[in-house]
């Protein structure tokens, strides 16, 4: 019925049109500006605390195996948006106050950390032991071992787990929203709510993740091809 | 060159070395065989510290380890820059070619200069047969081929000594040749090896002596001529048969 209304009706058809038109660059600056260096700032930042749990789960010392469990527990079994919510909302009443991209950047990053952590490890337990021997008998360092024989084999492995991860966050981040980024979703609704349209804006908006997305995918499919080409098939 | 007192191991409970005693002199092979379980495997990784002995000292080149006292990690990595590994699985890093998987230990580890290294590292391809496999990944090599290029790996470390786990058990039978030639032509130039092997014809052909392990203790030992022609003990005696029974099946 709402497509008939609007085909049977020139003049809404042409109104549809300016207003795609018209909000399509705000959208896209949006993301530019905030939906994209949030992704890819929380990413690397969560990357590296991911490496830094996973290391801290699979070594010998109780405590930091202790302190990694239960930062990912936390993480894992409480909401994104409750998280976010915490940081932004809660921690004021404490007098820490965060600015929304800040507060979403921290948000993201812990999030990713935890998720991907598993990831890591899991990844790094199935290079098998006898790389770690091959290390200890030319002399390396068990940092010189992760960094140049473990770590580069365990990123092979990773590759389409950890890109799933980061499509997940880059749609995540539309929940920072509600802690007042102005990213490409608040975008969005800040745009309908002064037209009204609500369905064209969500689903430019919607069209325009899955845009990135699927370029991410992509750039997976190439990592992935690269990775490879010291893998026997 | 090595001198073992009295090496014990344990893996929780279960005592898998009972005291090793072994003098090796300079440019000696030493073939050391036994049946699965015996601990001649657990005894060849406990020179390279890749099982921390629970007793015993070992020395190497003139450094000794002491196991009964703690050690630090310091220690454990000069220790075992006297000594080699040559592993069973090759265990190459995949993921660099055959030339930096040679280069990973002088330039990486010992901090040689590269132009120089690479050069060596040349060298010891050519040296055993594989000059035109710089650029290849292990996954492109043969097991024979891949096994070679671990022991110019090992090689490039300029140890003092050679460590070979079961070097050719997991090879197809007609790729054996290939890496025991390698092995061969490094005796014959005086390098001082610890073989673990089943082949006995590299024992025969090879060996300055021959060590028989069972139950964690050096049961037999003596020239390949006398382990092999004239064994003295029983358990040496029904292991050769069995070997010898499975040659003629």
């Amino acid at each position: 019925m709402y497509l008939n209304s609007i085909f049977s009706n020139p003049e809404r058809l042409e109104r549809l049109g300016d207003i795609a038109q018209s909000s399509f660059l705000p959208l896209i600056e949006a993301a530019v500006q905030f939906t994209l260096p949030l992704s890819v700032i929380s990413f690397i930042l969560g990357l590296f605390l991911a490496v830094v749990t996973a290391l801290a789960r699979i070594s010998t010392v109780r405590v930091l195996q202790w302190i990694a469990r239960v930062y990912v527990s936390i993480i894992r079994g409480t909401p994104l948006l409750v998280q976010l919510f915490i940081l932004f909302y809660g921690l004021p009443t404490v007098g820490v106050t965060i600015d929304p991209f800040p507060a979403a950047v921290i948000g993201f990053s812990l999030n990713v950390g935890a998720y991907a952590s598993e990831v890591i490890r899991a990844a790094i337990l199935s290079i098998p032991k006898g790389q770690w021997e091959a290390a200890d008998t030319i002399g390396m360092s068990y940092s010189q071992t992760l960094r140049r024989v473990i770590l580069p084999q365990a990123s092979r492995v990773s590759v389409p787990p950890l890109s799933n991860t980061f499509i997940s966050l880059v749609k995540d981040t539309s929940l920072a929203a509600l802690i007042l980024v102005t990213e490409m979703f608040r975008v969005a609704q800040q745009i309908a709510a002064t037209n009204y349209e609500f369905l064209l804006l969500y689903g430019q908006a919607a069209l325009i993740y899955w845009i990135i997305c699927f370029l991410l995918s992509l750039v997976q499919g190439r990592l992935e091809n690269r990775f490879d080409r010291y893998v026997s098939r | 060159m090595i001198s073992i007192k009295n090496l014990h191991k344990s893996f929780g409970e279960l005592e898998v070395l009972k005291g090793i005693d072994l003098d090796v002199e300079k440019g000696q092979t030493i073939v050391v065989i036994g049946p699965s379980g015996s601990g001649k495997t657990t005894f060849l990784r406990c020179l390279n510290i890749l099982e921390k002995p629970s007793d015993g000292t070992v020395e190497i080149g003139g450094l000794v380890a002491d196991f009964s006292k703690p050690m630090s990690k310091k220690q454990i990595m000069a220790f075992r820059k006297q000594s080699a590994m040559v592993f069973q699985h090759y265990n190459l890093f995949p993921h660099m070619t055959a030339l930096d998987n040679i280069l990973e230990g002088p330039v990486t580890v010992q901090k040689k200069d590269k132009a120089q290294a690479k050069e060596k590292a040349l060298a010891l391809l050519d040296k055993v047969g594989l000059s035109d496999k710089a650029d290849s990944y292990p996954h492109q090599l043969s097991g024979g081929q891949q096994q070679r290029v671990g022991i110019a790996r090992a090689l490039a470390l300029e140890p003092k000594v050679m460590l070979f786990d079961e070097p050719t058990s997991a090879l197809d039978p007609e790729l054996v040749g290939e890496v025991l030639q390698v092995m061969k032509d490094l005796t014959q130039e005086g390098m001082t090896m610890v073989v673990v092997t089943h082949e006995m014809r590299f024992a025969k052909g090879a060996a300055d002596e021959v060590l028989f392990m069972d139950s964690g203790r050096i049961v037999e030992r003596g020239t390949p001529d006398e382990v092999f022609n004239r064994p003295q003990e029983e358990r040496t005696k029904r292991f050769l048969n069995l070997i010898q029974d499975t040659d003629t099946i």
